[in-house]
């Protein structure tokens, strides 16, 4: 056999069918003539300047070195929480993910060859749906704080006007990317306030500020940024309502196994970050935006890609496509709902194998599991001199924020980190009336001896 | 444990009951060997890159390298919080920040931000700049132009940033028509948005004057990185007048699909717009690198965090893979693969526009010919290619070419597996022409044979979730 030459691993062509067969068939005699249509004046004259790893096995090892500066959540105690969870990822999710028939397929353009994504997609969509008990979900946006964007804008679209009203207590991040994708609007966010006692909802301030003309939409959270539990939805809800506004509402989509279901509030619109359910953190992304809502209206403002399920034209099988395309960007351009293309599908695979995997009981019991590690952690903290746990008094779930009352937040994050403990986030920039606080998160893989390591270390860092 | 059930028993005597779920969520329920034969099962249903030559145009579908998918998967990664103090955080800020910068050199940027998820993200952030510049000098430039035969995304995103879209028609050499550029550039033009090459797979020879028309009208140029594939080590965006671009790493630099994302879409600026970019960027103090949120005049955040971080990372080791003759040797046989395809197609169907003219890294065919001919479009000809386990190519797309059908082969196909998609193509011409109706039918070897898509989307028999069935 005569042996092939080939440039390199990725590239399958030889020298000898390049140079032989194919510039002969295309009528040239060198590549260089493919480029001629390129003005000598713009072409680049000199070589890239990028490093060149030739074996795997160097470049295996380069990378190896590099990534081990990090210190990861694994080898240190971490309670960080504040938008991203360091939860349990069942081996499954991995494994099914990792497949090549999903991670390796483009948007599922040819439905005929692309059922499996289709499908998953569908059962993310209707498990999304069980959760919220909304109607209808897309099969993603990009994270929970995008979600929130185009929440708002298909607010906007859908009642005209253009004033948002948003928790004073908001994930900051959260915040800053809503700005970004409402900015172009002209929209207007004001914040209503919450009690720094309890953190609960000033309802007098919600009905003022839903007084004023032009609100298009509210947006509350369940569970807080600060993790505690809202518990005057219903009386918000009624009145955001009464006002003809849409009621659009943030959720943790594990906290949904213990907590009521938005669609029980009349949420018009749900958003949430959907990495909790079997996603690494990965230091910030890939994540996945869940965005859901109900009514015909909404429908037709909905943002990105939605499967249906249908059958094949010859009636004899089920099958999944995606539908209504007519809102997207590649159909109505400068007249689509939104520019989404490209989304998080893997991702929602992802999460769609993760519920599979816990069900509905199972569901509940990680929620309960989570909610006795809160309670204990706030509980054993709380014996502590000098800190205040948790800020609010009032039900929390999986984070509550300590103040710390002697010391600098920072000396404190400081000398934990020494311990091998990574604190909280730090709060104080961002909340300034909250004063010396880090955001502290406890999850399933929390030990109680964890809980007590960080307890004890707390004890003497104080004194210190 | 026995603390925490006390703990819990505690706290959940204290909940109000109209806070709780009445209900168990109505999920699955499932011991886990069925969770994964019911996966796995499905995964068998579909289709990728894996499996064979996937010449979906604008979409550079290459294979993508199993290296980085081991690396990814190391904890050192994957168990890293965003919010770790950055002295924990050296390895993958290193990462990122080195990516940055040959991101830079590859485009012929300035400066680079990470954060944008997907390419249309990365154009929502590269329109909001041009909002933010012009807001600081000159409120009244509202319009973006693009051309006929541009992406779906830029006026999606042009649109999405408050600018109205101005649309220009192409030449009949399927370039840009000065004259009708010159005819939309006024005092409101804030730039415009264009893929080089072209979604007909042709080189805007006239780019530096096109940049110097718009520039001179007081407009920025915005590279559209969907086909960058073409052009690596080659020319770059900056060098052809471009202020703005995003890169598709999704695309370009190998990082796999997902069968519709995550994907990741850096943007870079040059210099004298780098502080309108997102926060935060990766910097190094020579000692240290660390997260920048000190930017005034940034356009704020797109997403949570700093980007996909995990394709980051992809794309990383993918550039590293190849170093600068194989990202050039990548483009060489992008573009001689598309050719290759041209010229034993265009025999066979109909090459619209630049008759004779070399593509780039894809070829954009008609088959109206056979469709008037036959009655068999160009949807039935891509049914038809399933039938032959090949995936179609993007069809009606650019909108501009009639029963289009667009093939991006990209450099990782084989010549053996190119042969596979001529000869499938030309065999399908034959029967489309001996036996119409036959094809009517495909496909027929795939899991289930056409599905029915207006029966999809009719109000009534949409089914969005279970629950319309239950």
């Amino acid at each position: 056999m005569k042996s092939k030459r080939i440039t390199h691993r990725f590239i399958p062509n030889s020298v000898e069918e390049i140079e032989g067969e194919i510039l002969a068939a295309i009528g040239v005699s060198s590549l260089e003539e493919l480029f001629s249509s390129i003005p000598k004046e713009v072409r680049l004259k000199r070589k890239l300047e990028i490093p060149y790893y030739p074996s795997e096995f160097e470049l295996k090892s380069h990378c190896k070195e590099i990534l081990d500066k990090n210190v990861s959540a694994d080898e240190i105690l971490c309670f960080l929480g504040a938008g991203i969870y360091n939860h349990y990822i069942p081996s499954v999710v991995k494994e099914i993910i990792g497949r090549a028939e999903f991670s390796t397929a483009y948007t599922p353009y040819q439905p005929e060859v692309s059922q499996g994504v289709l499908q998953s997609l569908f059962e993310y969509q209707s498990m999304i749906c069980e959760l919220t008990g909304m109607d209808y979900a897309n099969c993603s946006m990009y994270d929970g704080a995008s979600a929130l964007g185009e929440a708002c804008r298909m607010s906007i679209r859908a009642n005209g006007k253009r004033k948002i009203l948003i928790p004073k207590f908001i994930n900051p991040e959260r915040f800053e990317v809503l700005k970004t994708y409402v900015e172009p609007l002209d929209a207007k966010i004001a914040k209503y306030s919450q009690s720094l006692e309890d953190g609960q909802a000033d309802l007098r301030d919600i009905e003022a500020k839903l007084g004023e003309e032009d609100v298009t939409c509210l947006y509350m959270e369940q569970p807080s940024y600060f993790g505690y539990l809202e518990q005057n939805l219903d009386e918000i809800s009624e009145r955001v309502h009464k006002k003809g506004a849409l009621l659009i509402m943030g959720i943790d989509p594990i906290s949904l196994g213990i907590f009521r279901e938005p669609s029980s509030y009349q949420a018009d619109i749900v958003v949430g970050e959907g990495q909790a359910l079997g996603l690494s953190m990965n230091y910030g992304g890939p994540l996945l935006g869940i965005l859901a809502a109900r009514g015909e209206l909404l429908l037709r403002q909905m943002p990105g890609r939605i499967v249906g399920m249908t059958t094949t034209q010859d009636g004899r099988f089920l099958a999944f496509c995606n539908v209504l395309q007519t809102r997207e960007q590649h159909i109505r351009r400068e007249r689509a709902t939104s520019n989404i293309c490209t989304n998080e599908a893997l991702m929602a695979i992802a999460s769609a194998v993760f519920l599979s995997l816990l069900g509905p009981q199972g569901l509940k019991d990680l929620a309960e599991c989570i909610l006795a590690k809160t309670s204990y952690a706030i509980k054993r903290l709380s014996e502590i001199k000098g800190i205040k746990v948790p800020s609010f008094n009032a039900i929390h779930f999986k984070e509550f924020l300590i103040n710390y009352q002697k010391k600098d937040c920072y000396e404190i994050h400081k000398e934990l980190l020494k311990r091998g403990i990574h604190g909280g986030k730090i709060v104080r920039e961002e909340f300034p009336e909250l004063g010396n606080s880090a955001l502290y998160c406890v999850t399933e893989v929390i030990k109680k001896e964890h809980i007590d390591t960080l307890a004890s270390n707390l004890e003497e860092v104080i004194k210190y | 444990m026995e603390e925490e059930l006390k703990a819990l028993e505690e706290i959940k005597a204290k909940i109000p009951e109209k806070i709780l779920r009445k209900s168990l969520a109505k999920l699955p329920e499932l011991s886990e060997v069925e969770v994964v034969r019911h996966f796995t099962r499905l995964s068998q249903q579909n289709y990728g890159v894996d499996l064979g030559i996937y010449p979906l145009g604008s979409c550079t579908m290459k294979y993508n390298p199993k290296i980085s998918e081991e690396i990814v998967r190391s904890p050192k990664l994957t168990q890293m919080h965003p919010y770790q103090d950055m002295s924990l955080a050296q390895g993958i800020l290193r990462i990122m920040y080195e990516l940055q910068i040959y991101l830079s050199k590859i485009t012929g940027m300035d400066k680079f931000s990470l954060q944008p998820a997907a390419g249309a993200q990365g154009e929502f952030v590269g329109a909001l700049i041009m909002r933010a510049y012009h807001r600081d000098r000159d409120k009244r430039r509202n319009e973006i132009i693009v051309p006929d035969s541009s992406h779906g995304t830029n006026p999606a995103s042009a649109s999405m940033a408050g600018f109205k879209v101005i649309v220009i028609p192409s030449n009949d050499e399927g370039l840009v028509d000065l004259e009708a550029l010159k005819a939309s550039l006024s005092d409101r033009t804030a730039g415009m948005m264009i893929t080089n090459p072209n979604t007909l797979g042709l080189f805007e020879v006239q780019i530096a004057e096109i940049a110097r028309m718009v520039h001179e009208a007081g407009g920025l140029m915005y590279y559209d990185g969907a086909n960058l594939n073409a052009i690596l080590g080659k020319v770059r965006p900056g060098d052809m007048g471009f202020d703005i671009v995003h890169v598709n790493l999704h695309k370009t630099f190998a990082v796999p699909h997902g069968g519709g994302g995550p994907g990741a879409g850096p943007v870079g600026v040059k210099d004298y717009l780098k502080d309108y970019l997102p926060i935060p960027t990766v910097e190094f103090n020579g000692k240290e690198y660390y997260l920048d949120y000190n930017k005034e005049k940034s356009i704020g955040r797109v997403r949570s965090f700093y980007g996909n971080v995990a394709h980051l990372v992809r794309a990383y080791i993918y550039l590293l893979a190849l170093g600068p003759d194989g990202l050039e040797r990548v483009s060489e046989i992008s573009v001689l693969n598309a050719n290759y395809i041209m010229m034993k197609l265009s025999k066979y169907y109909d090459l619209p526009k630049a008759k004779g003219k070399f593509r780039m890294h894809e070829v954009v065919l008609s088959s109206s010919k056979i469709k008037r001919d036959t009655g068999v479009r160009t949807m039935d000809i891509s049914k038809a290619l399933l039938d032959k386990g090949i995936h179609p190519p993007t069809i009606y797309f650019p909108l501009i070419v009639e029963e289009a059908l667009m093939i991006e082969p990209t450099e990782t196909e084989s010549k053996e597996e190119l042969d596979r998609l001529i000869q499938a193509m030309i065999d399908i011409r034959e029967q489309a022409y001996k036996d119409p109706e036959s094809l009517l039918n495909s496909p027929q070897n795939t899991t289930i044979s056409r599905v029915d898509e207006l029966k999809a989307n009719h109000p009534k028999s949409l089914k969005l979730t279970w629950r319309y069935i239950r």
